[in-house]
């Protein structure tokens, strides 16, 4: 995984409470067996009307934000399916910050596992970057060691993030291998383990 | 004070605590379906790892089996990935119940059906309906692809103790109310975001009235309430149900359920949040819109702006509304569908389809409905069969077809066209879950089946008078 700090960036502003899964990456594109290629059909059918043409009302179809790295959303990002397809998508499409005031849980998870940072701000605050960036596209700055999003309008904001995931995130390290280093204290778990024949 | 089950189950399953760290947590049961499991045995693969445990994996095809014509499938991706988890499984050594299995089924029918699921187990799927199995007082939640390769690997994960909610359902439910109407009417009253970060225990006198089946239901739209889990404390009913299945523990079978039992919640513990509804105020649900809390009592009508205290809400309504093509206002029995799917893992248990079927008997779909149902597994299929269901269905005009997830998310050739109505028994209603443009209305298997034969919602609990 690709260690991630500062990422500085315009943001794109999505003005959405309860953003599924099935909206990030829609169903008909789950049948790939790879875990790339996905950021293609990310917010398919927003971005995109009924007869493939590219809706150029969607904020992700606007070149003021084109090569954005920080996606801004309402309420509960990221919930219904378990899909990671979801953060997939986002990433392959080229976010690696996502910010809203709260995320779904698998979701949330899920971001920590492939290199994405969620950043839960305030909604006042949350709102105030929408209504910024719907205005006019802009940079900010998201640090992740300092834990603050610095707008382009004077203001920072802080974040709270779980210390073991932020150290995860800043050296990119994979779980996996970090939990091998564990491997006494689940074989020591196993044996002990409550099992009825 | 006492431990809730939550807390007792979470203990016993840490293998490493450190502060500052999230637990280390071993997992007792890893079902893993054709779907969320590819990139993980690529991952595996890649870095040259094993399978640590694959007595505790269990493998199914359901999402995008076809539930009629097989054993052809058409669609070539589709396809591959059924024959990439057939490869897996064999590469790996994990147990599959393979299309055509006489086991299988929608990974949250048959892992109950075949005794894998137990109180007190932690249980892991690559599906966010994993919380159905916390109907046996196990604690299970859906984790993404990473996760799963990470259990593959490791049998634990990396989890940070969620709060608890306790949702007490008081007294007893009307006649024709069903579980799914309490999950729903849950989720109307508290919004899809209730159980948000939370491990939730359903209790009360009206949980512990309802069967092993109905307690699925319930658990299962855990996740549509925002919660990574939901579960109830086991019960008699709990271990009856698992008696003899036959991944249950046998020559233990007594020393397992006393074990069991001792997980009850204990009466004196607390919970970091306490809801409480009373089932007598449940009434039959349909939703309207396109999310699970957007559902009302079928006697009542369709919201309106002025039921709302914020612009947010009334944009949202405004929204789903458009994509339902219903008006505002609009009395719910006044809706007409086209479709009806009776299925998924919500309901499509025996118990499941002999509710649809009694309403059914003797019936016709209304004209211009199609019907399917979909049985959760192969041997809910054969046990239906055997008390002549199917026929029931068949003659009433519906399709009975083969298991699997089928037009819960439409991901096989079971999709609902563009434009048109479904009476759902599944659990999302999303846009275009069922198909792209597609309008689900999500209700009970009684619902569903009334709706079938008069071709609008009717109030089941009148239906069930005018038949006797
Ligand atoms: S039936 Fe529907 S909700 Fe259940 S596992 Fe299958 S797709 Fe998911």
């Amino acid at each position: 995984m690709e260690p991630i700090n500062i990422v500085k960036s315009v943001y794109a502003p999505l003005d959405r409470k309860n953003v599924d899964t099935d909206q990030i990456i829609s169903k008909e594109f789950l049948k790939r067996i790879e875990r790339t290629g996905f950021g293609q059909f990310v917010f398919y059918h927003w971005r995109f009307n009924e007869n493939g043409q590219p809706n150029e009302d969607f904020v992700l179809n606007k070149p003021a934000y084109s090569g954005a790295e920080i996606l801004v959303a309402q309420d509960n990002f990221g919930c219904g399916s378990s899909r990671e397809h979801a953060p997939w998508a986002i990433l392959d499409y080229g976010f690696r910050v996502v910010i809203a005031p709260s995320f779904a849980d698998i979701f949330h998870n899920n971001c920590f596992k492939n290199g994405i940072l969620p950043i839960r701000l305030t909604e006042a605050e949350c709102d105030e970057l929408l209504a910024k960036g719907i205005e006019q596209a802009q940079e900010i700055e998201v640090n992740l060691e300092a834990q603050t999003v610095t707008t382009g309008y004077g203001k920072t904001y802080t974040f709270n993030i779980d210390p073991y995931y932020k150290k995860m995130l800043l050296n990119g390290w994979d779980e996996i291998s970090l939990t091998f280093q564990y491997e006494d204290h689940i074989k020591a778990y196993e044996e002990k383990r409550l099992v009825f024949e | 004070m006492g431990k809730n089950i939550i807390e007792k189950i979470w203990e016993q399953h840490v293998v490493y605590r450190e502060e500052g760290k999230p637990d280390l947590l071993y997992i007792d049961l890893h079902l893993i379906h054709e779907v969320t499991s590819p990139q993980a045995f690529e991952g595996l693969r890649l870095a040259g790892r094993q399978v640590r445990r694959t007595d505790l994996c269990f493998a199914t095809m359901d999402h995008n089996v076809p539930t009629k014509n097989l054993p052809t499938i058409n669609d070539p991706i589709a396809k591959k990935q059924i024959t990439t988890l057939a490869d897996n499984a064999k590469e790996f050594g994990i147990q599959l119940a393979d299309i055509g299995h006489p086991d299988q089924g929608i990974v949250h029918v048959i892992g109950p059906e075949l005794g894998l699921t137990q109180p007190g187990k932690t249980i892991v799927c690559g599906d966010s309906h994993t919380s159905t199995h916390g109907a046996f007082g196990a604690l299970a939640f859906g984790i993404g692809t990473s996760e799963v390769e990470h259990v593959m690997s490791t049998q634990t994960l990396w989890q940070t103790k969620p709060p608890t909610m306790e949702i007490r359902v008081n007294g007893q439910l009307g006649v024709g109310v069903a579980a799914k109407d309490i999950i729903l009417a849950i989720i109307a009253k508290w919004g899809i975001g209730v159980g948000t970060g939370h491990i939730v225990e359903y209790t009360g006198e009206a949980i512990r009235a309802l069967s092993m089946e109905e307690r699925m239901t319930v658990c299962n739209m855990s996740v549509e309430a925002g919660a990574k889990a939901g579960l109830i404390s086991p019960d008699e009913k709990t271990v009856e149900f698992l008696r003899g299945r036959r991944f249950a523990p046998q020559k233990q079978f007594d020393e397992a359920a006393e074990y069991w039992l001792s997980l009850t919640s204990d009466a004196d513990c607390a919970y970091d949040v306490v809801l409480e509804i009373d089932a007598a105020e449940i009434e039959p649900i349909v939703t309207w819109g396109t999310n699970p809390a957007m559902g009302v009592g079928v006697s009542k009508t369709v919201p309106t702006k002025t039921d709302y205290d914020n612009e947010a809400d009334r944009g949202a309504l405004e929204k789903a509304l458009q994509y339902m093509d219903l008006k505002e206002g609009q009395k719910i029995t006044d809706i007409e569908i086209q479709h009806v799917f009776i299925g998924s893992c919500t309901n499509s248990r025996i118990s499941d389809l002999r509710t649809a079927a009694e309403i059914v008997r003797g019936q016709k779909l209304a004209p211009g409905v199609q019907g399917i149902v979909v049985p959760g597994s192969w041997s809910t299929k054969r046990a239906a069969e055997e008390e002549g269901l199917h026929q029931i269905f068949l003659d009433a005009g519906f399709e009975w077809r083969e298991s699997g997830c089928s037009a819960c998310l439409g991901m096989n050739e079971d999709v609902i066209p563009s434009g048109e109505r479904c009476a759902s028994t599944s659990n999302r209603n999303f846009e275009g879950r069922q198909g792209a443009g597609a309008r689900t209305h999500l209700v009970s298997p009684a619902m569903a089946a009334a709706a079938a034969i008069h071709g609008r919602f009717v109030d089941v609990r009148e239906f069930a008078k005018q038949q006797a």
